[in-house]
């Protein structure tokens, strides 16, 4: 007991910031992969052959590889080959190189989870929008995307619930985030070692099940009546 | 994915079918335009030279490295798939029990393990064996990565099997407690089986998930196919390509396995199993009945 309060005193403050830091790239990626996995879940579903193509090759090539791989090629190829510095500042640009790559990642799964929710739209719905003279886009934009986004819920909370997970994966990419830091802690205190991961993983149970149980309560309480 | 097609889109007609042309076209110049600017930037920077890509032609890379690294990843895959099955299973029928107890604990073990993220259980367990000596140090990277790997699957393939029998007709459970099969009886020699085939497209997805997560290895030294990779890439200057062709295998053992998940949810449909999907709504499910509304194919979401 002892030993586990003075952890806290010792690394609680990293902690808590290390933490933070998953937060944010959850955060930033989370918008981004919403918007990348729209438009691609949108040219996956256009009548335009080249843009279908896109969005199918897309997602199988980034659905299928791992994303420790995504985040390695940041910092080895992005940062070390192509010196690409979004930011002046080494700690920040890491940062930024990650949300990127979890960006990338996570935009298929998100393509998948929205092009579920088209699938949820029944045919009725596509045909009456062209029976009011609306074209692709329109139709899109105002009868389908709405009731795909609200029959996607579930599928895109899980998605976000894989996100906040894999936010730990950035430490591959060099950035400062909880699972380095839990690394180093367990190096210089293996004492509390169990005492140590419990903290660290009941941090994410705190913020994976509520969102688990939002979005199940979300998908429910907004599904489209049919 | 034909179906939800042409829901969405009249067959065009012939003003439609020269602008979807025109679109078309702007759309390949845009791809194209992509692949100069990428062939551009790689040329400048001199990663396109030739000796950079040859050593992937030589037999003593892939003898050394590629091979013994993929030879690592699939073991600890397949070793992961195993355990994650057995661990799936016992815990999976835990949480069916109606024995308050036993379906509380295996609720909290379930979903402790499904909230946690995969990374830091392997970097908690691969420096606590290794400390603890009750591994060999140079073994805990390969048995942190298979505990890892089976404590998150196994979770998954636990709540996959209670999905599974909860998708069933209660009728099966009826039918097995009239002949006089005690609930345990009939969830072992009816239930489970049946869900079993049911869920089988969604286990192989998980498969593909077990073998992308096995390369988070790479973070606690556990030399797999990423590790050798990037030993290669730093060995010969030419980290882009040793990843490249990394990423490569991956995609495609990963692309094999998921094809594979399509074609036997595929057959199972074609056989009246509703296989409870999660992860690739290819199987059409926009019905042109809509009587019949059918949900997105989606249950266990």
């Amino acid at each position: 007991m002892q030993g586990y309060l003075s952890l806290w005193d010792e690394y609680g403050g990293q902690m808590m910031s290390a933490f933070w830091g998953n937060l944010q790239l959850t955060f930033w990626a989370a918008i981004g992969s919403l918007v990348l996995g729209t438009i691609l879940a949108l040219m996956r579903i256009s009548p335009v052959p080249s843009f279908r193509a896109f969005g199918t090759s897309y997602v199988n090539i980034f659905r299928n590889t791992p994303l420790t791989i995504i985040m390695t090629f940041g910092v080895l190829v992005l940062f070390g080959v192509f010196k690409v510095q979004f930011s002046s500042d080494f700690n920040l640009n890491f940062f930024q190189i990650a949300i990127v790559g979890l960006t990338i990642y996570h935009s298929a799964f998100v393509c998948e989870a929205i092009r579920s929710g088209v699938n949820t739209v029944p045919l009725g719905q596509a045909e009456a929008a062209r029976a009011i003279g609306l074209s692709f886009l329109p139709a899109a934009r105002m009868i389908i995307l709405p009731q795909a986004f609200r029959g996607a819920i579930a599928p895109l909370g899980n998605v976000l619930i894989a996100l906040i997970k894999n936010t730990t994966v950035a430490v591959a990419g060099s950035v400062a985030e909880i699972s380095g830091l839990m690394k180093t802690m367990l190096e210089f205190r293996a004492d509390v070692g169990i005492l140590i991961f419990l903290t660290i993983a009941v941090f994410f149970v705190i913020v994976v099940i509520p969102v688990g149980l939002l979005t199940t309560y979300l998908s429910k309480k907004l599904a489209v009546a049919r | 994915m034909k179906v939800s097609e042409s829901v969405l889109f009249d067959a065009p007609g012939p003003k439609a079918r020269r602008r979807v042309v025109i679109i078309n076209i702007i759309g390949v110049l845009i791809a194209l335009a992509l692949v100069y600017y990428l062939y551009k930037v790689m040329n400048d920077a001199g990663q396109l030279t030739a000796e950079k890509w040859v050593v992937f032609g030589k037999g003593s890379i892939w003898e050394n490295y590629l091979l013994p690294g993929l030879l690592n990843t699939l073991r600890a895959a397949a070793v992961a798939i195993v355990t994650s099955m057995v661990f799936g299973f016992i815990f999976g029928i835990g949480r069916l029990s109606t024995n308050k107890i036993i379906n509380w604990i295996s609720s909290v073990v379930v979903e402790f393990f499904r909230a946690v993220p995969v990374l830091l259980m392997m970097i908690f367990l691969w420096i606590i064996l290794a400390r603890s000596g009750i591994v060999a140090p140079s073994d805990a990277p390969f048995v942190a990565v298979v505990v890892g790997l089976t404590l998150y699957n196994g979770s998954v393939v636990a709540e996959l099997i209670r999905s599974g029998v909860f998708g069933l007709p209660k009728g099966q459970r009826e039918a097995g407690i009239a002949i006089g099969l005690t609930r345990g009886q009939s969830l072992r020699n009816i239930e489970i089986p049946q869900a079993l085939i049911a869920m089988l497209p969604a286990l192989i997805g998980q498969f593909v998930v077990i073998l992308k997560d096995s390369a988070l290895g790479y973070i606690i030294n556990f030399n797999e196919l990423l590790f050798n990779g990037k030993l290669i890439g730093t060995g010969n200057a030419n980290v882009l390509q040793a990843l490249v062709v990394v990423a490569v295998i991956f995609i495609l053992i990963n692309f094999g396995l998921s094809r594979l998940a399509t074609v036997v949810a595929g057959r199972l449909s074609s056989r009246g199993i509703s296989a409870g999907k999660p992860l690739d709504p290819a199987v059409p499910v926009v019905v042109a009945d809509l009587n019949t509304t059918v949900p997105g194919g989606n249950p266990k979401g």
